[in-house]
């Protein structure tokens, strides 16, 4: 079970070492302002019955998904699960698309054939996930296996929650990285619940990395609410893969705000619980962060991130809901090359 | 030209594309240091290197699953289960994964799935089975099933050349049992074309791997008696060749459907479904399917035997529904 | 033979040593597993009077041995091919094994699977399947059941270092450490899977290694002492049977053949054979009891012509038993009442 913290104030403590600049640091609030906002506005639009189908969120957890994302280089190949909108944000896809997507219209990038994060591009690095999960880690041990046969620089990266590492996929697919030496990375997102099934019943230690010796390969936590020991972390496993030693492990402590999905108000989890982690809300404590070294950005600066990024939206809903449904000719398109 | 056997064309073309395509590369159990449970990747871990020829762990899902992360970016990985009985271990990955990426977000998958499948070698239920049917129903897939060493070499190179993910269900007993002559020169045999191995006006029979043989006995047995049979080996599973299917059983009028895998929920009640939707009047008696009993493959001889369509039972049926 | 006795200097002490009689048992034991399987695989595999394949554990029978002499009357057993000392141990005749492994009506499986494929829940031993690892989570539900109903009973599954490398090895062994199920998982380190050494198949050297990321003890064991094998075994039994949850225990050993009867094992560097051929499980428990003065050469000599006398007798009755007719091929597909 994720364990609450008892100071009264969570404060993002800066990693040794780590280099960062005045940009970068204000992509990062960026990034997740826009995952924090993009996913309210879905909220609303599923309200609405605009969003086609479930909606997940990862309120709690964008530091995750966009300190692990920035980490990554040209080349590097990346799969989000579903609470990582975040990070192909940050991958560089369109509001718009996203939008469009979730709302099964014509634009979004799979024209209605499937939805949520289920896109991507091989071009762009970005592979679509499909529902079962885990099965994305025997995949990229592949994608992985592919680069050290072209001694490619590069790194394949994809995340599992807690749920997902009690599948078939997770262990054989992190067995075969590991004997295979390949660079994969995968991050064990432990949010405290699969659905409605915490963590103590999903696996029977408390840090779940520890179950990286088993495999052989390299582990290490994270705080996955401080989005500068996320990026830390990666990049570190980044230039461990890039060396050759094989695949990384790292288990991101964090917690799941909302329900499983939009439609599960999650009474199972204990009010005080939930209470405890909204005090390290990823967001906030990197706005404070931001706002105690004014050298980097002034409060002013972060407001005006915060209006672009409504205008951003405000356009992106627009032109996402104008578009039209797929036509139904476009069917029986794609299902052999 | 040269004789070669069934195993040592599948051999053959799977050698001729790795040197011809250098992002065609093998993983699976054994494949490498052994050169295969059956042989058929010998030579090759010495030839192309370790790189090419990966020996994995008892992983099915990580192999099929490894094997479409790198068609993904490019490569084209040949993705061996040491009896396709194993499939089954992989099945998510194949059904759920390779075979919906490109309708959902237009990312192709080109691999080869193959292994030794079907029975008649006392291998019992694990070693002999016949998956076609899990995988008939799943959009996105084809499946082949050569039955002559032509098509199996001819097949393997068509399905590493792919773009979509191929299920190569190659027949173990089939394997040394069968040679001809091949050509020298590279030949390709399309995926969803039968091949008409023997012509007759009376009656079809419309089969497939290891069952071709069978049927051929039975034609011969039954030109004796001036019943002259069609003999249509589909070759491809998944896409059918409907055309095929339907020229025949407007020729002849009646049709025995067989194959090796169990008859309820086999492909072959697809085949007669069709033919029954668009050959109706053309019919002269029921379509009659002839495969094993609903049971799982039994392994002591004598159930085996009676589990599996033997000759004599093919020509019992051909002149019932001759005589019809 | 010159060599020191087991009990030398170096070798832990043993928390549970068995009595005389209980090292005689399994001397016998071990021996007419050797028996059965040189005669099966030797002699009449090579004779052609075997039906399909044969899968052996020569140099292995310490360890089913050595854990099966624990099994309670119902204790549940889910063994692997190598494990012929759980089917002996358990009552199961020679006779109905070697009719097993000849088709025969009156082999365990009425001649519908072959060899090792064979089980009876009158014994409480459950036919292991060619799709290794998949009894793993078996075993658990078995176990699950125990514990459920308060029983006093445990589940024992055997597998090779092979099928850890499966997912539902994995699934399986999760859940029953969060369950903290009374079951025992035995892994036989015999060091090759097929063709496949084990540096190839994981990059760990002790499968024992993964046992501290399921939450549960793991150990360590040579697999061809099998003194030491009793001891783990019954610590691990004991511990399953207070309510003390799974444990995993590796045992070290050799496979002294090939895979199956048509393997040469040419992969095999034949220094290995030879190290391991001094390691022999059951010279080494006649040397330990010789030199405890609890067997003789003479005593040694008539337990092994008693053996080959039962294995005789069981060949000579097997050969005589009919073939199953052909229409008993659609029979028991499901429930005849």
């Amino acid at each position: 079970m994720a364990n609450p913290s008892t100071s009264d104030t969570y404060t993002i403590d800066v990693p040794k070492g780590l280099v960062l600049d005045r940009t970068a640091s204000l992509e990062l609030y960026y990034f997740m302002a826009l995952n924090r906002k993009l996913e309210e506005r879905l909220s609303s639009l599923y309200r609405q019955n605009k969003v086609v189908g479930g909606l997940y969120s990862s309120l709690g957890q964008e530091a995750c998904s966009v300190g692990s994302a920035y980490a990554l280089e040209r080349g590097d190949f990346f799969a989000p699960m579903i609470r990582n909108l975040g990070g192909l944000l940050v991958r560089g896809v369109d509001p718009v698309l996203v939008i469009g997507q979730y709302c099964a219209r014509e634009i979004g990038p799979t024209r209605g054939k499937d939805l949520n994060v289920h896109f991507g591009w091989i071009d762009r690095g970005i592979v679509s996930p499909i529902s079962m999960l885990a099965s994305l880690v025997p995949v990229f041990s592949g994608i992985a296996l592919e680069m050290k046969m072209h001694n490619k620089k590069n790194v394949a990266m994809t995340y599992v929650g807690d749920g997902a590492t009690s599948t078939t996929d997770f262990h054989e697919g992190m067995n075969f990285a590991a004997v295979q030496k390949v660079p994969m990375i995968v991050i064990v997102e432990n949010n405290g619940y699969a659905y409605s099934t915490p963590v103590d019943r999903q696996f029977n230690v408390k840090d779940f990395v520890v179950r990286a010796k088993g495999y052989g390969c390299y582990g290490e936590m994270v705080d996955g609410n401080n989005v500068l020991a996320v990026l830390d972390v990666i990049r570190r496993a980044r230039a461990r893969c890039v060396a050759g030693d094989g695949p990384v492990l790292i288990e991101a402590k964090t917690f799941r705000r909302k329900g499983h999905a939009e439609h599960d108000d999650a009474g199972y989890v204990p009010a005080a619980l939930r209470a405890e982690w909204e005090k390290k809300d990823p967001l906030d404590a990197y706005r404070r962060f931001l706002s105690a070294h004014r050298v980097i950005a002034s409060d002013q600066e972060l407001a005006e991130i915060d209006a672009k990024i409504v205008e951003i939206l405000d356009a992106a809903v627009d032109t996402a809901l104008a578009s039209p449904f797929p036509d139904p000719s476009t069917l029986m398109e794609n299902v052999y090359g | 030209m040269a004789v070669t056997t069934y195993i040592d064309a599948i051999r053959e073309g799977i050698w001729e594309e790795m040197e011809k395509d250098e992002r065609v590369f093998i993983l699976g159990e054994d494949v490498g240091i052994y050169g295969g449970a059956f042989k058929v990747t010998k030579g090759m871990l010495d030839h192309f290197g370790p790189m090419r020829v990966i020996d994995t762990p008892i992983a099915e899902s990580a192999i099929v699953g490894a094997a479409i992360g790198a068609a993904l970016v490019g490569m084209r990985p040949v993705a061996e289960m040491q009896f396709i009985d194993f499939i089954s271990c992989a099945f998510d990955q194949i059904v759920n994964f390779a075979a919906k990426c490109r309708y959902r977000w237009g990312a192709g998958v080109p691999i080869v799935v193959r292994g030794p499948c079907g029975g008649g070698v006392h291998g019992g239920p694990f070693h002999s089975q016949n998956p076609e049917a899990y995988f008939f129903n799943v959009p996105g897939l084809k499946i082949v099933c050569p039955s002559t060493a032509y098509d199996a070499k001819g097949l393997i190179k068509a399905a590493i050349r792919d773009p979509d993910p191929v299920l190569y269900f190659e027949h173990k007993y089939l394997y040394r049992r069968i040679k001809e002559d091949l050509p020298a020169e590279d030949f390709v045999v399309p995926i969803g074309k039968a091949a008409l191995r023997r012509e007759g006006d009376d009656l079809s029979i419309i089969t497939y791997g290891a069952m071709v043989y069978k049927a051929l006995e039975a034609a011969e047995e039954l030109a004796k008696s001036g019943i002259e049979v069609d003999v249509l080996d589909l070759r491809t599973i998944l896409p059918l060749d409907e055309e095929a299917i339907l020229t025949t059983a407007k020729k002849t009028s009646k049709v025995i459907v067989l194959h090796e895998a169990t008859k309820t929920g086999g492909p072959g009640g697809e085949v007669v479904a069709r033919i029954a939707e668009k050959a109706f009047e053309y019919l002269d008696g029921p379509i009659v399917r002839i495969a094993p009993p609903d049971t799982p493959v039994p392994y002591s001889p004598p159930l085996e035997d009676a589990f599996l369509p033997q000759t004599h039972d093919i020509v019992a049926a051909a002149r019932k529904l001759a005589a019809y | 033979m010159a060599e020191q006795p087991m009990m030398s200097a170096g070798r832990k002490r043993l928390a549970n040593v068995p009595d005389t009689e209980a090292k005689l048992k399994m001397l016998h034991y071990m021996k007419l597993v050797r028996e059965i399987e040189d005669r099966i695989e030797r002699k009449l595999y090579r004779q052609g009077r075997i039906v399909g394949g044969v899968y052996v554990g020569r140099g292995q029978e310490a360890i089913s041995v050595g854990t099966a002499i624990h099994m309670q009357k119902d204790d549940v057993v889910a063994p692997s091919h190598r494990d012929m000392g759980v089917f002996l141990m358990r009552g199961i005749t020679p006779q109905r094994i070697i009719a097993q492994y000849m088709g025969r009506r009156t082999g365990l499986t009425r001649g519908r699977d072959g060899n090792m494929h064979m089980g009876d829940m009158d014994y409480n031993v459950i036919a292991f399947v060619s799709h290794l690892g998949d009894n793993v989570p078996v075993a658990a539900g078995a176990a699950l059941v125990f514990k459920q109903r308060g029983e006093k009973r445990v589940a024992l599954c055997y597998n090779g270092e092979g099928a850890t490398s499966r997912g539902d090895w994995h699934e399986g062994i999760n859940f029953a450490s969060i369950h903290r199920l009374p079951v025992v998982y035995f892994v036989n380190n015999n060091a090759y899977a097929y063709s496949t050494p084990l540096s190839v198949q994981m990059a760990i050297e002790d499968v024992a290694i993964r046992a501290e990321g399921y939450g549960i003890p793991g150990e360590v064991v040579d697999g061809n002492d099998v003194l030491a094998v009793y001891d783990a075994a019954k610590r691990a039994i004991d511990l399953a049977r207070s309510g003390g949850g799974p444990s995993l225990v590796e045992f070290k050993t050799f496979r002294m053949t090939g895979h199956s009867a048509h393997d040469d094992a040419g992969y095999v560097p034949p220094e290995l054979f030879e190290e391991w051929k001094k390691k022999d499980p059951i010279l080494r428990l006649e040397e330990t009891l010789i030199s405890e003065s609890v067997l003789t050469s003479a005593k040694r000599d008539q337990m092994q012509k008693e053996c080959e006398k039962i294995i005789d007798d069981a060949v000579d009755w097997a050969e005589q038993q009919p073939f199953p007719a052909p229409e008993e091929v659609t029979r028991d597909v499901y429930y005849e009442g």
